[in-house]
C-alpha cells in the first residue's frame, strides 16, 4: 500500500548525520511501555472482584501473555528481521494497544474470556514484537557495545513495570476516589478499571508509535541481499533456520532457561517470601508496608543488572559474565539459604544481586547471540530462544509454589520451608553452569554461504560510526 | 559507496545533522517517566530501609 510505504525496510534507513543516540530512546518507548506487563499484578484485586473470580483465574491472563510473547517472539522474529524495526514496532503498537482496549470492553460488559482474548492474546503477541524489534538494530548500531545497547532498552522493560504501577494506581484512584492502593482488599470498580485499561492502550499505542517514528536501520541495512552484516566468532554469518539446529542455541537456551527460572522463582514469591524469613509464630518483623518496598527494590535490582552487568559483559566477554550469573548466583542462592534469616539486611542484599544477574541474563543474551551467529538475522533467533523465558516462566513460581504448597498454608510458613526450593535452584544454576561452559565457536557448516561470501566480498566492513565493525566479543 | 546505498541516502532525505534538541527531546521523553517510576518506587523501598 503506497500510503504506507514509509513503514517499509528500506524506508526506514537514516539519512547521513542521523544521530545513533536517537535509537536508544526509540527502543525505550517501546520497552518502557510493554514492561507493563510485570506490574500486571496491581490489577489483581479489582479483576477478582471485578469478575468474582479465583486468583487463579486471573493469573491466567498474566500467564497467557507471556506465553504468547515467547510463542510470538518465535513465530514472527524472522518477519520482524525481514521487515525491518519500524513495521514491526506499528504491529507492536497496535497489538498492545489493542490489546488494552479489547481488555477493557471485556472488563465493562463482564467477560473474563475477552480480557484473556484482548491482553492475554492480542497484547501478548504486540509484547513478543515489541520485545524483539529495536533489539537487532540496536546491535547493528552499536556493533562495538552491543551489550550496552541492548543493555538499555531492555532495561527499559524492566523500567516498564516501575512506571506502570504507580501510574495504574494514579488511574484507578482518579477514575474511582473510593479506591485505596494501600488498602490490599479494596479492588476499584468496574467502570474506574475499565477506563484505566482504556486509557493505558491509548497511552501506550502514542508511545510506540512515537518510537516506531524515531527508529532508524544504520546506512547500508534496508536490503538484506546487500547489508553489511557484522560477523559473529570466526565470522559466523548464520540464518535463524539453520541457527536453532546448531548446539550453542541448544545450550544458550538451556542458561537462558536456568538463570530466568531461578530469578523469577524469587520475584513471583518476593513479598511472601521475605515476611516468612522473618516470621515468629503467626507474625512476622517485616510489615505488609516493607514488603511492598522490597518488591519495589526487586523491581530496581532487575532494571539495573539489566544495564550494568550487559554493559559490563562488553569488556569482560560473554561467557565470563554469564559464569558469574550462574556460578555467584549459584553461591548467592547458597547463602540465602544459609544466613537469609539472620538479618533482613543481609537477605534484602543477596536477593538483589541475585535479581540483578536475572536480569543481566535477559539483557547480555542478544549480545552473546550477536557473538555467536552474526547480525544476519540475530533479532530471529533471538525470538526463538524466548521460548526458553516462557517455559522458564511456568517452571520457576512452579518449583517454589510446589514446595510451599507441601510445607503449609501461606501465613505461617518459615526460612526452613525455602530450603528444598532453594537447593533445587542451586541445581538448575548449576545445569546452567556446565551449559555455558560447553557454548563453542559455531561450526563453519551453519554459516550462510551467500551471506559470507557477500560479506567478504563487500570490503566494507565499518559501523555505522566509521569504526571497524568487531569480529564478535571473542572473550 | 554501493549503488544501493546512494539509493537508500537518497530515499532517505536530507543529509544535515540530527540536532541536539531533537536527541535531548527524545530522551527527556523516555527518562521523565522513568524518573516519576524510580521515585515512586524508591519512596515505597524507604519504608522498608526507614
Amino acid at each position: 500500500m503506497a500510503g504506507l510505504a514509509f513503514l517499509e525496510k528500506k524506508n526506514t534507513v537514516a539519512r547521513p548525520g542521523y544521530s545513533k543516540w536517537l535509537i536508544p530512546p526509540a527502543a525505550l518507548c517501546v520497552h518502557l511501555s510493554i514492561g507493563q506487563v510485570y506490574a500486571f499484578s496491581v490489577f489483581k484485586t479489582s479483576l477478582v472482584q471485578r469478575f468474582e473470580s479465583s486468583q487463579t483465574a486471573v493469573a491466567w491472563i498474566f500467564s497467557i501473555a507471556i506465553v504468547m510473547l515467547g510463542l510470538s517472539a518465535a513465530v514472527l522474529g524472522t518477519w520482524v528481521e525481514r521487515n525491518g524495526p519500524r513495521k514491526a514496532m506499528v504491529a507492536a503498537a497496535l497489538c498492545w494497544g489493542t490489546g488494552f482496549l479489547v481488555g477493557s470492553l471485556g472488563i465493562a460488559i463482564g467477560s473474563l474470556p475477552l480480557l484473556y482474548l484482548g491482553y492475554g492474546v492480542i497484547g501478548g503477541i504486540g509484547l513478543g514484537i515489541g520485545y524483539i524489534s529495536p533489539v537487532s538494530t540496536l546491535i547493528k548500531w552499536f556493533p562495538d557495545k552491543p551489550g550496552l545497547a541492548t543493555g538499555m532498552a531492555i532495561m527499559g522493560f524492566g523500567g516498564g513495570a516501575l512506571i506502570a504501577s504507580p501510574l495504574s494506581n494514579l488511574l484507578l484512584g482518579i477514575y474511582d476516589p473510593q479506591f485505596d492502593p494501600a488498602n490490599s482488599g479494596n479492588g476499584a470498580s468496574a467502570s474506574a478499571l475499565a477506563a484505566t485499561f482504556l486509557t493505558l492502550g491509548l497511552v501506550y499505542l502514542v508511545f510506540m508509535l512515537i518510537g516506531a517514528a524515531l527508529i532508524r536501520l544504520p546506512q547500508g541495512f534496508g536490503d538484506d541481499a546487500t547489508a553489511a552484516h557484522q560477523p559473529g566468532r570466526g565470522g559466523a554469518l548464520v540464518r535463524a533456520k539453520a541457527a536453532i539446529r546448531t548446539p550453542q542455541f541448544a545450550l544458550l537456551w538451556v542458561v537462558l532457561f536456568c538463570n530466568v527460572t531461578a530469578g523469577i522463582g524469587i520475584l513471583e514469591q518476593a513479598a511472601p517470601m521475605i515476611q516468612d524469613f522473618f516470621r515468629d509464630g503467626q507474625d512476622s518483623s517485616v510489615s505488609a508496608a516493607e514488603a511492598a518496598g522490597f518488591v519495589g527494590m526487586l523491581s530496581l535490582a532487575n532494571m539495573a543488572g539489566r544495564f550494568i552487568w550487559s554493559s559490563a559483559s562488553d569488556r569482560i566477554g560473554r561467557k565470563p559474565i554469564y559464569m558469574m550469573y550462574l556460578g555467584v548466583g549459584l553461591v548467592l542462592y547458597i547463602l540465602l539459604a544459609t544466613f537469609g534469616q539472620t538479618s533482613p539486611a543481609v537477605f534484602v542484599v543477596l536477593a538483589l544481586l541475585i535479581i540483578s544477574y536475572y536480569g543481566g541474563g535477559f539483557a547480555t543474551v542478544p549480545a552473546y547471540l550477536k557473538d555467536l551467529f552474526g547480525t544476519l538475522e540475530v533479532g530471529a533467533i533471538h525470538g526463538r530462544l524466548l521460548t526458553a523465558w516462557a517455559a522458564a516462566g511456568v517452571m520457576g513460581p512452579l518449583i517454589v509454589n510446589g514446595f510451599l504448597d507441601r510445607a503449609g498454608e501461606p501465613g505461617s510458613l518459615v526460612a526452613e520451608d525455602y530450603h528444598p526450593a532453594l537447593i533445587t535452584m542451586v541445581v538448575v544454576l548449576g545445569v546452567g553452569f556446565v551449559a555455558n561452559l560447553l557454548v563453542k565457536t559455531v561450526d563453519e557448516k551453519h554459516y550462510d554461504a551467500e551471506a559470507v561470501r557477500s560479506h567478504s566480498g563487500s570490503g566494507d566492513h565499518s559501523d555505522p560510526a566509521g569504526e571497524p565493525a568487531t569480529t564478535g566479543g571473542t572473550r | 559507496m554501493s549503488t544501493t546505498q546512494d539509493d537508500q541516502s537518497r530515499t532517505s532525505g536530507s543529509t544535515s545533522p540530527t540536532s541536539a534538541l531533537v536527541v535531548t527531546l527524545a530522551w527527556l521523553l523516555v527518562s521523565v517517566p522513568l524518573a516519576y517510576g524510580l521515585w515512586q518506587t524508591l519512596v515505597k523501598a524507604a519504608q522498608l530501609l526507614g
